[in-house]
């Protein structure tokens, strides 16, 4: 039992943070924020792509480094915190995760080396609407190898080379993989609660898709990839949340009001206080969710629910009470707070809404105390 | 990050297992299934603590020297997981164990600690902590208990509150003011005493949940040898640092039904809409519960991780108290509300869980009081981990006698 990074893992992280810190300040946030013709930073794509970041996991012979689920834990924590403007999530958590777990050997072969060197962007798409996706509103389908259909939004979908896609054939839910640049697929940019990260609506017709995985196992293809990136992701709701108890602590210390710091109020200490808890209750659930990802144990569907439903919680209350305590400066747009508060939002929904991961939850652990 | 058992703690589980498996059941066999707060509860309580003394599993990171188990934080964390498995655990001797005997083994002479450890750890002696009074709770240093030196002895006169034990116990520490002319931190001293002299008088309290587990606890003229004195005259409150310290890597489960039972009681009733365990309402909420539980679980073994890795946790424990009482009250209640109009009956052999729930709704709130306020532990969070300023404080440095006290 060891219930903390190792101190490798440490250093990692706080490399990570260095480089964060050097190439991934809040004006590299920003520029993309701020220029709706951007999605994304191309240049800290390219330093990332550099640190090794990109193939962390993936195996030395596909190009990458071959290092532990922990580890890139520990980098997911650290682009939360720096609310990075990169379309890594969709890449690594959803793409090389899900073609390492599911994918032939080929389709490894043919995609895992570009995503390491950098020279390919992933994405996952799945929702074709509001509200959630299931068997009986799932309407793309493929034929004979083409695949027709709407997905939409699909984050970083408006990047991304090729598409983990969610489809039906012959009625039956499959996955599948998409060249985003061959013909027919064409795609709209869309406007973002949160303008850091892309999101597009894509039209397929008749693009040429590549089964990944049994067919007829495609929401459970699906699912079991959600999983898995529910718990990267959750580190990086995990940076985000603490960073903004951090930005709302300096705050509180450096504000006076009524003749002293607006930190010494208990308002504003119990309010920091309380986002303090749910900053460890996320975290001690993250990190058990990082052992089950990293060992791949049969406890990942509850530990991912848990670490999804715990971050998302502590994100959420953190980006909203660190605008509060910043008082009307906090809802200025020069002032950081709303890029973490639309970061929350982003992270939150991007793999399913918190209720979706509750429900999820609950149900397995009805099936493990059946009693 | 490994949340299996390394070969060495495998081992150690599988013998705690094997011995527990044995002694728990000779235990049972012995003792039965007796009622809590009863002399024979106690009986069973000490024989199971002196069994484990025995094995090396009672205080088992303390020095094997001292009557402890020479053990690893991790290896104490295991046993205690295995002897919850194994449904045993009496209370008793958590407070002595956890906070008062460390006290005395970081303040007393060695004749003191030779005395008193070892039979402390066997569970022969249990102890007691005598800090809180009516005009100091929240604000333990505004007690008023007065100790007088007369020769080489103390002479104390006062009133302590909400001891658990008090009225089993056999040694308590106390906190006395010793010096009403300084400022309210720096006049107080502590002692231990004997918890059967003639001049301390327990008087249960009669608690809103209808128990009466907690004491007032008066002392009239009760003479106490300076020998029995903890630390420098004084320095009191310092001594009571160290003990509230030990409060926090005492580690404690969480007291009631959690998600589980309420899980259990769901699958029987039926809602508004159908199955209770299909409201999705209550879904919800049985998820934010298991979150909860598991991260305070867990928090409590990085606290442990930090503990074997030499590092000395420090407050953050804080967190657990206050996400464990607000969750039982919430889960009590969901749960009486669930059995809607029967949810009323309090009688163990009428309502659902052996009335387990309204149980814990009565005694929810004195969890979320007791060992620390929700509002003093956001405090302690707030200024010792996040380290935000203090209260404006109009009592520092005055006198403790010219302090506005409200009577």
């Amino acid at each position: 039992m060891d219930f903390d990074y190792s101190d490798d893992q440490k250093f990692l992280k706080d490399e990570a943070r260095k480089f964060l810190a050097a190439h991934c300040d809040v004006g590299v946030v920003r520029g993309v924020l701020d220029d709706p013709g951007r999605s994304f930073d191309d240049k800290l794509w390219k330093g990332v792509t550099e640190q090794g970041w990109l193939g962390a996991c993936i195996p030395e012979e596909h190009g990458g480094l071959g290092l532990g689920r922990v580890e890139l834990c520990a980098i997911a924590e650290e682009l939360g915190r720096a609310v990075a403007p990169i379309p890594f999530a969709s890449t690594v958590y959803c793409l090389a995760e899900g073609l390492m777990a599911f994918g032939s050997e080929a389709q490894k072969a043919a995609v895992l080396p570009r995503i390491a060197a950098g020279e390919l962007i992933g994405c996952l798409a799945t929702s074709e609407g509001p509200g959630v996706v299931g068997p009986a509103t799932l309407t793309c389908r493929v034929e004979g190898g083409k695949l027709s259909g709407t997905k939409i939004p699909v984050t970083d979908g408006d990047v991304a080379d090729a598409a983990l896609v969610l489809a039906s054939e012959g009625g039956r839910p499959s996955l599948f993989l998409v060249d985003l640049k061959g013909a027919g697929v064409k795609r709209e940019t869309l406007k973002s609660l949160d303008p850091t990260r892309g999101v597009a609506r894509i039209v397929f017709d008749g693009a040429a898709a590549e089964r990944v995985g049994e067919a007829g196992a495609g929401f459970d293809l699906v699912q079991a990839i959600l999983d898995r990136a529910a718990v990267l992701l959750a580190f990086e709701q995990l940076g985000g949340a603490d960073r903004c108890l951090e930005m709302a602590k300096d705050y509180a210390l450096g504000r006076y009001a009524f003749g002293r710091v607006i930190a010494g109020y208990q308002a504003i200490k119990h309010k920091l206080a309380d986002m303090y808890v749910k900053n460890e209750v996320a975290r001690s659930n993250v990190y058990y969710g990082a052992w089950a990802l990293n060992d791949d144990a049969p406890e990942l569907p509850i530990a991912a629910s848990a670490a999804r439903i715990a971050a998302s919680e502590a994100f959420w209350f953190a980006s909203k009470e660190s605008i509060q305590v910043h008082g009307g400066m906090g809802f200025t747009w020069d002032v950081d707070c709303h890029l973490y508060y639309r970061r929350s939002r982003q992270l939150s929904l991007v793999v399913g809404a918190p209720k979706v991961w509750k429900e999820r939850l609950v149900g397995q652990l009805e099936q493990k105390n059946a009693a | 990050m490994d949340f299996n058992d390394s070969p060495e703690e495998a081992a150690y589980r599988e013998k705690a297992r094997a011995w527990l498996a044995e002694n728990a059941a000779a235990h049972r066999a012995r003792f039965g299934d007796l009622k809590p707060n009863t002399p024979e509860h106690m009986v069973a309580a000490k024989d199971w603590q002196a069994t484990k003394a025995a094995a090396g599993y009672a205080c088992i990171t303390w020095p094997a020297a001292i009557g402890g188990g020479g053990g690893t934080p991790i290896q104490s964390v295991i046993f205690g997981q295995e002897e919850a498995k194994a449904g045993l655990g009496y209370g008793y001797f958590t407070i002595g164990l956890g906070m008062c005997v460390p006290t005395v083994m970081a303040f007393a002479d060695s004749e003191t600690k030779q005395r008193f450890v070892s039979p402390a750890v066997k569970g022969e002696e249990i102890w007691c902590q005598l800090f809180s009074e009516p005009a100091g709770g929240s604000d333990v240093a505004a007690l008023r208990t007065r100790a007088v030196r007369d020769g080489d002895e103390w002479v104390i006169n006062g009133q302590k509150v909400w001891t658990t034990g008090a009225h089993y116990c056999d040694y308590g520490i106390l906190l006395t003011r010793t010096d009403p002319d300084a400022p309210k931190h720096k006049g107080l001293t502590m002692f231990w005493i004997d918890m059967k002299d003639p001049a301390v008088e327990c008087r249960p309290i009669h608690q809103m949940s209808g128990g009466r587990e907690f004491n007032e606890v008066y002392f009239t003229d009760l003479r106490v040898k300076d020998s029995q004195r903890l630390g420098e005259v004084g320095d009191g409150w310092k001594v009571a640092l160290v003990t509230l310290m030990n409060e926090r890597l005492a580690v404690g489960g969480s007291a009631g039904p959690n998600y589980r039972e309420i899980m259990k009681l769901a699958r029987q009733l039926s809602g508004p809409t159908g199955p209770a365990l299909k409201d999705q309402a209550f879904r919800e909420k049985l998820a934010d519960w298991y979150v909860q539980s598991e991260g305070l679980k867990f928090t409590r073994f990085r606290t442990m991780t930090a503990l074997s890795r030499g590092q000395t946790p420090g407050p953050e424990s804080s967190i657990g108290k206050i996400i464990s009482a607000n969750q039982l009250q919430d889960l009590a209640n969901t749960a009486v509300e669930m059995e809607d109009q029967y949810g009323i009956l309090v009688d163990p052999d009428q309502a659902p869980a052996e009335a387990a729930f309204q149980q814990s709704l009565m005694w929810a709130p004195g969890l979320r009081i007791a060992g620390g306020t929700d509002e003093i532990l956001k405090n302690i969070i707030a200024e010792r981990v996040l380290g935000l300023p203090g209260e404006v404080r109009v009592d520092k440095d005055v006198p403790f006698k010219d302090m506005p006290t409200g009577r």
